[in-house]
């Protein structure tokens, strides 16, 4: 646990409900981000389906920095940095493909497919005194988890369920299969990436509840359906839009990781009923189909459905997931990712890919909105008086938030539906971080984690 | 060298050529909803993305249609909403209306009629380049090309399909709330 200086007091003031506008305009700020915060953390990178056979590869990124996501002769998958050990140049300058051998454009230093330096020109004359084995592709350390992959620079870094704080389960309802199996997802092909001028902090945590009337109100105008289309989350009487419900809460961890959660009840409908689906008949059924498959697995938590974003960039709507990568203060390029059950009828997956395009993405109709404001916020905040202007997250400021492990037997902290306690949270941890020297100092203040594993345990009892 | 275009179809690709710049003004003057009406009911607007890949797998560069995720893959009646949306007045990415340009050039008929288009239908490429002024100083260009089917219908042409091709790896505007 660290004790955090007057500065970053100042920049970040959970206890008043305020941050400070320089976090996301300062460039010291955001070069110390790049250290503490990304080089620290586990990072999404994509999902094994991306890359289904040896050899196969695409690139992501980790931060700033493009890394290759690469499958090995030996299954494995592994992460490694796209910059040549020899002078620096990009080797990899695709999105994608299937080869062994990843070839430097400059003078041909070669490295298979696990990142290893397996040739180069000249070695036999010229490098006498050389260890090929020490000037490979450098390596992030990899976790699978649900076939979603994830890295970190940080040998050091405690391991990936540890880092969760106990979220797991939250995070695998969009990986697993909608019949509750594990790990039955995939990504469909085509990664949606865009720019957008905003701090990367700004779309993340998305699971503000209270802007959807005004920021979505075009969309409820002409589409007719609420705002922020989630497709694994009944909303017919649950909009996050529309109004608080009897047991809706927005739920944080000391981790950093935040998120929507409505407490399961047995009457709850299955995700075919939802409105959303009213004019896609085979989405709607098949939903209906495997849901109730869902329920035998699954039990209770077969309802939950949660939109975990992961600290510190990494965010899930139903079932799409948006990374935010950093690009300078005030650029972010967004990756979005869509999932569909991999074994879902073809019909399916065109109609949700379809619903994707619609809602989600530079084309999505909500984000769109979205969008607009987290831009326009930049502007306005970029100029030296505006800078000393605080901004405020104080609702529901006086309010502790429920121990989750305690009250519902839930992980997690739960606040009122409509509260900034996930905002105070993801701040104060993003301080804790950016201060902290190792990881022994950001060991987060408490644990929301419930007694037993959720992740084995699926529904905690 | 190519064959002369005969009399006809010179008066075909003019006509053609007239179409698409009545349709950009269309667009420019935001006359959406007349807009809308150049499309037939059963239209399709698709614009894959483009990713990198190796010269030798060329084929696996535009994602597919309805199998993978594209910028648009939708038909009239989503566009129509998307108009809607945009009447309502509080949709703020498009509020105030942006400043749009279309201009459209290069336009050559692929075929008339015959081969893997119904009758009376035929295809048109187009080159585009679309650009929007917004605010202040928001400015974004789009470049890429159009391959356009259209029909007649009760004398008129209309777009049953528009294929759009935007050269953009990432996309380097925030939003795509304009048409193309």
């Amino acid at each position: 646990m660290v004790q955090l200086t007057p500065e970053m007091k100042r920049l970040v003031d959970s206890e008043n409900g305020t941050v400070s506008r320089e976090i996301f305009w300062n460039q010291d700020i955001y070069d110390q981000e790049m250290e503490q915060v990304f080089n620290r953390s586990w990072l999404f990178v994509g999902h094994e389906s991306q890359v289904p056979e040896p050899g196969d590869f695409f690139l992501g990124r980790m931060g700033e920095e493009a890394v290759v996501v690469s499958r090995g002769r030996d299954g494995k998958i592994y992460v490694f940095l796209n910059s040549c050990r020899h002078r620096g140049n990009r080797v990899c300058r695709y999105d994608q493909g299937n080869s062994f051998t990843h070839v430097c454009s400059f003078h041909g230093w070669t490295y298979d497919a696990t990142g290893a330096l397996v040739a180069l020109p000249y070695h036999e004359n010229g490098y006498d005194l050389m260890d090929k084995s020490q000037w490979g592709l450098l390596q992030a350390r990899v976790e699978i988890f649900q076939g979603s992959i994830w890295a970190t620079w940080d040998k050091t870094a405690p391991n990936f369920h540890e880092y969760l704080g106990g979220s797991d389960f939250y995070l695998a309802t969009g990986l697993m299969h909608t019949d509750g199996s594990d790990n039955g997802a995939e990504v469909l092909g085509g990664v949606v990436k865009w720019r957008l001028g905003c701090n990367w902090k700004v779309p993340c945590p998305d699971t503000d509840t209270t802007h959807g009337w005004i920021t979505h109100r075009s969309t409820a105008l002409a589409l007719g359906v609420g705002a922020t289309g989630n497709p694994v989350r009944p909303r017919d009487d649950r909009s996050i839009s529309v109004g608080q419900t009897r047991s809706r809460y927005t739920v944080s961890f000391p981790e950093g990781h935040t998120m929507g959660v409505t407490i399961p009840e047995a009457d709850d409908p299955g995700w075919g009923e939802s409105g959303t689906w009213a004019e896609r008949p085979a989405v709607r059924e098949y939903l209906r189909e495997k849901f109730e498959e869902r329920k035998k697995r699954l039990g209770l938590m077969a309802h939950l459905s949660v939109g975990p974003a992961i600290f510190p960039n990494e965010g899930w709507l139903g079932r799409v997931v948006r990374i935010m990568h950093p690009q300078g203060p005030a650029m972010t390029e967004i990756w979005t990712y869509f999932f569909v059950d991999k074994d879902a009828p073809q019909e399916v997956k065109t109609e949700l890919a379809n619903y994707y395009e619609l809602y989600y993405g530079p084309g999505g109709v909500t984000q769109q909105d979205d969008m607009e404001n987290w831009y326009a916020l930049t502007i306005a905040s970029k100029g030296p008086v505006a800078q000393k202007l605080d901004l405020n997250y104080q609702m529901r400021l006086s309010e502790p938030p429920l121990h989750g492990p305690t009250e519902f037997d839930m992980p997690g902290l739960f606040a009122h539906n409509y509260s900034d306690e996930n905002h105070r949270r993801y701040y104060q941890r993003w301080a804790e971080v950016m201060q902290a020297k190792d990881w022994g100092e950001m060991a987060p203040t408490g644990s929301a984690a419930t007694r037993n594993d959720w992740m084995t345990n699926r529904n905690g009892k | 060298m190519a064959d002369l275009l005969s009399h006809e179809e010179l008066l075909l690709r003019l006509e053609i050529e007239d179409f698409l710049y009545m349709e950009a003004d269309l667009l420019d003057e935001h006359r959406y909803e007349e807009w809308l009406d150049l499309f037939t009911e059963d239209a399709r607007y698709h614009a894959p993305m483009k990713r990198n890949v190796s010269s030798r797998e060329m084929d696996t560069e535009l994602t597919r249609e309805k199998i993978e995720m594209s910028w648009f893959d939708e038909g009239k009646d989503t566009l129509t909403k998307r108009v809607a949306q945009i009447r309502t007045g509080v949709h703020w990415a498009e509020e105030p209306l942006s400043r749009v340009t279309h201009f459209v050039s290069n336009v050559r008929l692929l075929d008339s009629g015959s081969g893997d288009v119904g009758a009376g239908e035929i295809r048109v490429k187009s080159r585009f380049l679309v650009h929007r002024n917004r605010l202040e100083d928001e400015d974004n260009t789009w470049i890429g090309n159009r391959i356009d089917t259209l029909r007649r219908v009760d004398g008129e042409w209309k777009i049953s399909r528009r294929e759009i091709y935007l050269d953009q790896n990432v996309l380097l505007s925030k939003n795509l709330t304009n048409f193309f």
